[in-house]
């Protein structure tokens, strides 16, 4: 379908350094498992930011250096991590009232296929040899107050992420707010997309041949 | 005279039989019971229902007790991880079933359960696959999906500091399902990294309160899940 190139627009970095500017001063955020994870590294400097992890952290800090690596002490990909000072642990019907309670400011979150109405589809391929997981993904977009999609604009073969109708299983319908891609930065609202921000050297033209869904300016 | 320390990981499975249900803490590695577990694959009892938030990793703790044919069905949110070898063949092969739950929905079915709530509404889950046998309501103008509480016959949970009344203590992120399966159960087992005396943990940190709680086993140096995991070992009823 669309042409792909990875050496157009932003690189995956820059696009997580918007996100981390539309972060706000003391947010409680969760972020999503693969490239949400690098939104953490470009929070901009006299921001405070607290960091959710469902399995169980409020305060979550950086990735564990190497020897010391604690088993116990992991965020929701499983991975090595530390705690600030002033960090919480808690039970899993805790973490989850935090996000299914609305507490939880900005969730980033990975994506498939964002629809026009801002339906996420993030959790199946509907694959019928692929195992079933879900995690919380469905938790967080119905209960974080604000979500927040990054990734890449289509995917490795040219087919657009961003499309009318999603066909792949939903994680829920009309959940995201904006969507950021190596080639723009997208809000949707009352179910229709508008361009809020275009990489540099991406135009209108170019964004709207290589994207499914119907775009406004 | 309430002592609910007990001496060997037999005492401690005493009574479980074919068919239970069984609820398992830990999310992949971080909390799981790995010796209590393994003294369930020792007991082979069959025709288990495993309510765990992942389906185990490698050939050792929640993945042995699956390869050894105990477990019918697993309730999870998660039974994909990176190095998740033993499900996802019995899965294909039709040798095992998969209940699919969020993980919120999951951690609230359980604390339900814990809490003598039969069901409850959750907006989690609406418009998807998930939900589409489901009763629903509208609240408010929204839809929500009903959710039924989740109890078990025994729960098997890992926590860090135990007395012997069955206050407990977690460490840090290995905390997560434990306390919920805790109360969730009919008979909670605990596996605890130490033993202190009454009144050794102050009551304003109890995270787990005694009365969830029935028989407490101390494993005083539990095997990191992960390093098993990572050295490819197999749980054969013999220990590393």
């Amino acid at each position: 379908m669309g042409l792909n190139s990875d050496n157009i627009g932003w690189n995956m970095n820059e696009v997580a350094q918007k996100v981390a500017l539309d972060i706000h001063d003391g947010a409680y955020v969760n972020l999503g498992i693969g490239i949400p994870e690098l939104v953490a590294d470009y929070i901009p400097r006299g921001r405070e930011v607290i960091y959710h992890t469902e399995n169980g952290l409020l305060g979550m800090g950086k990735i564990a250096s190497r020897g010391k690596e604690d088993p116990e002490l992991v965020n929701a990909g499983k991975k090595y991590i530390t705690a600030i000072p002033g960090a919480a642990y808690f039970h899993h019907a805790d973490s989850f009232s935090m996000i299914r309670g609305g507490h939880i400011d900005i969730c980033v979150l990975g994506a498939y296929q964002v629809s026009e109405a801002g339906d996420l589809a993030n959790w199946s391929t509907g694959d019928p040899d692929a195992i079933p997981a879900v995690g919380g993904a469905m938790d967080l977009v119905v209960g974080v107050k604000t979500i927040y999609v990054i990734t890449k604009h289509n995917t490795k073969s040219g087919t657009s992420k961003i499309v009318k109708k999603c066909s792949y299983p939903l994680t829920g319908k009309n959940v995201v707010s904006r969507i950021y891609t190596n080639y723009a930065i997208i809000d949707v609202k009352d179910k229709k997309l508008f361009i809020r921000e275009l990489a540099p050297g991406i135009s209108f033209d170019f964004l709207q041949k290589n994207t499914e869904a119907k775009l406004n300016q | 005279m309430i002592d609910k320390v007990v001496k060997s990981a037999k005492e401690a499975l005493a009574g479980i039989f074919d068919g239970a249900t069984v609820m398992i803490s830990g999310f992949g590695e971080a909390g799981s019971p790995v010796e209590l577990i393994h003294a369930l694959v020792d007991r082979d009892v069959k025709n288990l229902t495993v309510v765990s938030n992942n389906a185990g990793s490698g050939h050792v703790g929640l993945a042995a007790l699956i390869e050894n044919r105990q477990v019918k069905k697993i309730i999870c949110s998660f039974p994909r991880t990176a190095i998740s070898v033993v499900f996802p063949e019995l899965y294909r092969n039709g040798e095992i079933d998969l209940e699919l739950v969020p993980q919120g929905t999951l951690a609230e079915r359980i604390r339900a359960g814990g809490a003598g709530i039969p069901a409850f509404y959750t907006r989690t889950s609406v418009n998807t696959s998930l939900s589409e046998k489901k009763e629903k309501r509208i609240f408010d103008k929204k839809e929500f999906v009903l959710e039924h509480a989740i109890k078990s016959d025994f729960s098997l949970v890992k926590c860090a500091v135990a007395d012997k009344y069955g206050n407990l203590l977690y460490n840090k992120t290995a905390r997560n399902f434990g306390p919920i399966m805790c109360m969730a159960a009919k008979t909670t087992i605990v596996q605890t990294k130490k033993v202190v005396k009454a009144g050794e943990i102050n009551p304003e940190h109890v995270v787990t309160p005694g009365i969830f709680v029935s028989r407490i086993l101390e494993v005083s140096h539990p095997a990191d899940e992960s390093k098993l995991v990572a050295e490819n070992l197999k749980y054969d009823g013999i220990k590393f």
